[in-house]
C-alpha cells in the first residue's frame, strides 16, 4: 500500500537549503527544551524528527513556524530570518500542529476557503481550492457539515488539507498521524510521500521509528532538547550494528541476564536488549544459519523463546544503541493506535 | 495599500467566522437577550415604585441607562470568548498565516459590535412595550443607539485584553465582573447620583456610564426632566473621551499581547 519513499524525492534543481538552524535554545523557566540546535534541511525532501514526548520537537516547530522566539540562535525558514522576517515567512508556510486546528463550528468546506482567504488568495481561487482538498481527502461528502461532526481521522485530514490550501513552500507537520488508527495513517503516508514535488518541503516530527523509516529521506534523532544524531535512513541502520539482525523474545524476561551470558559469543559485542519485556537482538553475519545456533545455545540453558525472527535492521535498533535505551514512548504510543 | 487592503479583508474574514459562530451557537445569544430582558423588566417593576422621579415613569428615566449596562455586561464575554479561543489549537494556526497581526481581535470586536447593536434593539423593544416612549424624534434616537454601540467597541478592548491576558475561561468570567460592577452601579443608571454619598458622587461624575446614560436621555427625552436637567453637550464630550481614551490604550496594549503570545 505504501511504497518505500526513502531517497527517490531529493531532486538535483532543488539547491537551496530550505531551512537552517544555527545554535537555537529555548528555556521555559529552568527547563531548557532547547539546547543549542543546529540542523540544515534541504530543498524537496521530507526530513523527520525523530524523538519521545518532551524531547523539543514541539518546541522547535514552535519556533521555525514563527509562533515562538528562540532565546539564542538563529534559523532561516525559505531564505528569511524567524525574527527580522517572520512575515515573509507566514506566506510559505503551512502548519499542522499536534492537535487539528479547525473550527468545529464552521463546515469543512468554509474552513478551507477562511484560510484561503487568510493567504490571499481570493475568493474564487479559495473556493476552488477548497473544493480540491476536500476531494482529495475524501471530504467532499461532509464538506457541507459541521467540523463538530467529523470523527478524529477525518478532522486530522481537514486539517492537513488547510496546510496545503495555499500549496506553501515548506510544511510543518507535528506529529501528523499520532492517535490516528493504521488504515488512516498509512493513508496519510501516502499523501505525504507525495508533497515533495517543486521543491517542496516537509518538515515532520513523529515519535514512530517505522514512521521516520517510511517518510523520511533524512532524520535527525532528538532527545532532550539535543539532536543527537543526523543521516538518512540507511546511514542511520548503517551505523550502529550489522546490516540483517536476530530478534528474539523470551518468554520469560527475568532470564534475560542469562540469556546474554549464552548468547555473548554470537553477538561480539554488538548485542541489545530490554530487559523489562525480555527482547535481545543481535547481528546475524552468519545469515539464517545464527538461527539454530541461537535455538540450540537457549535451549541447552533451558530458556524459552516466545520470538524468534531474521530482521533488516529497524530505527528501533539504532535509537537503541545511541542513545542506551529503547525509544520510551513506543509503549503508550501503541496504546493510542 | 495593498497591505491596507489585505489587512481589511483579513478583518472581514474574521468577522465573518464570529458572526457565523454567533449564529450557530444561538444558544448564548438567546440566554444573553433573556437575562437582559428579565433585568430590564424586574428593575423596572422591583425598583419603578420606590424610586419616583418627580411623577414621570420610572422607565423613562431607567430604560436609555439600561441600554448602556446591556453593552458593559455584554462586553465581559468577550474576555471570555477569546480565553476560549486562545485555549485551543486554532489560534497557533492563525498565528502561523500570514494574515494582519490585529485581525483575529479586531474581527472579534466587530462581531461584538454587531451583537450589541441586536441586544439595543431587542431592549429597546422590550422597553416600549413597557410603557417606555421616545419624546425627541427619531434622528436623535439613532445618534443615540449609534452612540451606545461605540461605547460598547470601546469596552470591548478592554474585554479581549483581559481575555487575551488571562488566557483562562473561568478566570476571564471572574475578571469581567471585577471592573464591571463598580461600572455598573455607581452611575447614574439606576439611581440619581445626588442621592450617593458624597466621595462616590466624584466617582460616578466621572463614570463613563455616566456621561453615556446622560447622551442617551438626553437624545431620547430632549428636554424632559428625566434627562437629569444636565446638558448634552458635556456628557457627549465626556463619553467621546472616554471612547477614544479607551479605545488609545486598550487597542495597543491588545495586540502588543498578541504579538507577545512568542515569548
Amino acid at each position: 500500500m505504501v511504497s518505500n519513499l526513502n531517497g527517490n524525492s531529493a531532486k538535483s534543481d532543488c539547491a537551496q537549503d530550505a531551512i537552517i538552524v544555527e545554535g537555537i535554545s529555548k528555556h521555559f523557566g529552568k527547563i531548557k527544551a532547547l539546547d543549542n540546535i543546529s540542523l540544515n534541511v534541504g530543498e524537496g525532501i521530507v526530513f523527520a524528527l525523530l524523538g519521545p514526548n518532551g524531547s523539543g520537537k514541539t518546541t522547535l516547530i514552535r519556533i521555525l513556524t514563527t509562533l515562538l522566539i528562540p532565546d539564542g540562535g538563529t534559523a532561516r525558514v525559505g531564505g528569511f530570518d524567524i525574527r527580522q522576517n517572520a512575515a515573509s515567512i507566514r506566506p510559505i508556510i503551512g502548519l499542522a500542529g499536534q492537535y487539528p486546528a479547525v473550527d468545529e463550528d464552521l463546515t469543512g468546506k468554509e474552513n478551507l476557503e477562511m484560510i484561503g482567504q487568510l493567504y490571499h488568495l481570493g475568493n474564487a481561487k479559495s473556493r476552488t481550492r477548497s473544493g480540491e482538498l476536500l476531494e482529495t481527502f475524501e471530504l467532499a461528502d461532509a464538506g457541507n457539515r459541521r467540523v463538530k461532526t467529523y470523527s478524529g481521522g477525518m478532522r486530522r485530514r481537514l486539517d492537513l488539507a488547510a496546510t496545503l490550501v495555499a500549496e506553501p513552500k515548506i510544511l510543518f507537520l507535528d506529529e501528523p498521524t499520532t492517535g490516528l488508527d493504521p488504515r488512516s495513517r498509512f493513508g496519510l503516508w501516502d499523501v505525504i510521500g507525495k508533497l515533495t514535488k517543486d521543491c517542496h518541503t516537509v518538515f515532520l516530527t513523529t515519535q514512530y521509528l517505522e514512521e521516520a523509516d517510511r517518510l523520511a529521506d533524512k532524520i535527525a534523532i532528538m532527545e532532550n532538547g539535543h539532536i543527537i544524531r543526523v543521516g538518512t535512513p540507511a546511514e542511520l541502520k548503517g551505523c550502529c550494528g550489522g546490516e540483517t539482525r536476530v530478534k528474539l523474545k523470551l518468554v520469560d524476561p527475568n532470564q534475560t541476564k542469562q540469556a546474554l551470558e549464552l548468547l555473548r559469543e554470537l553477538g561480539k559485542d554488538q548485542m541489545n536488549s530490554i530487559e523489562a519485556t525480555g527482547d535481545i537482538s543481535l547481528p546475524a553475519d552468519g545469515g539464517t544459519a545464527i538461527l539454530s545456533d541461537v535455538v540450540r545455545r537457549l535451549d541447552a540453558g533451558g530458556i524459552q523463546l516466545a520470538e524468534l525472527a531474521l530482521t533488516q535492521p529497524t530505527l528501533d535498533d539504532v535509537f537503541l544503541a545511541i542513545t542506551g535505551h529503547a525509544a520510551e514512548n513506543t509503549a503508550d504510543t501503541k496504546k493510542t493506535m | 495599500m495593498e497591505k491596507m487592503s489585505a489587512a481589511i479583508s483579513d478583518i472581514m474574514v474574521m468577522t465573518k467566522r464570529n458572526v457565523t459562530r454567533y449564529i450557530r451557537l444561538p444558544q448564548l445569544l438567546v440566554f444573553n437577550a433573556m437575562l437582559n430582558v428579565v433585568l430590564l423588566l424586574l428593575f423596572n417593576y422591583v425598583f419603578g415604585g420606590a424610586i419616583q422621579k418627580g411623577g414621570i415613569p420610572y422607565i423613562q428615566y431607567f430604560l436609555p441607562g439600561f441600554l448602556a449596562q446591556t453593552v458593559v455586561f455584554g462586553s465581559t464575554q468577550t474576555s471570555v470568548g477569546i480565553a476560549e479561543d486562545l485555549s485551543k489549537g486554532l489560534i497557533d494556526r492563525f498565528r502561523s498565516l500570514p494574515m494582519a497581526r490585529p485581525a483575529f481581535l479586531t474581527g472579534r470586536v466587530i462581531a461584538d459590535g454587531i451583537r450589541y447593536a441586536l441586544l439595543i434593539l431587542l431592549m429597546i423593544g422590550v422597553g416600549l412595550a413597557a410603557g417606555f416612549r421616545f419624546e425627541n424624534g427619531l434622528v436623535p434616537a439613532i445618534v443615540a443607539v449609534l452612540l451606545v454601540i461605540l461605547f460598547g467597541v470601546a469596552l470591548t478592548w478592554i474585554g479581549v485584553f483581559i481575555g487575551i491576558s488571562v488566557k483562562n475561561q473561568e478566570t476571564a468570567q471572574v475578571a469581567g465582573f471585577v471592573w464591571v460592577f463598580p461600572l455598573v452601579f455607581a452611575s447614574s443608571l439606576y439611581v440619581p447620583i445626588a442621592t450617593m454619598p458624597h466621595w462616590l458622587q466624584y466617582f460616578a461624575n466621572v463614570n463613563p456610564v455616566t456621561s453615556m446614560a446622560g447622551v442617551i436621555r438626553a437624545l431620547f427625552l430632549g428636554s424632559n426632566p428625566a434627562a437629569g436637567g444636565a446638558s448634552l453637550a458635556k456628557y457627549l464630550w465626556q463619553i467621546l473621551v472616554w471612547d477614544a481614551g479607551l479605545m488609545l490604550v486598550f487597542i495597543p496594549l491588545s495586540v502588543r499581547r498578541y504579538v507577545q503570545l512568542a515569548k
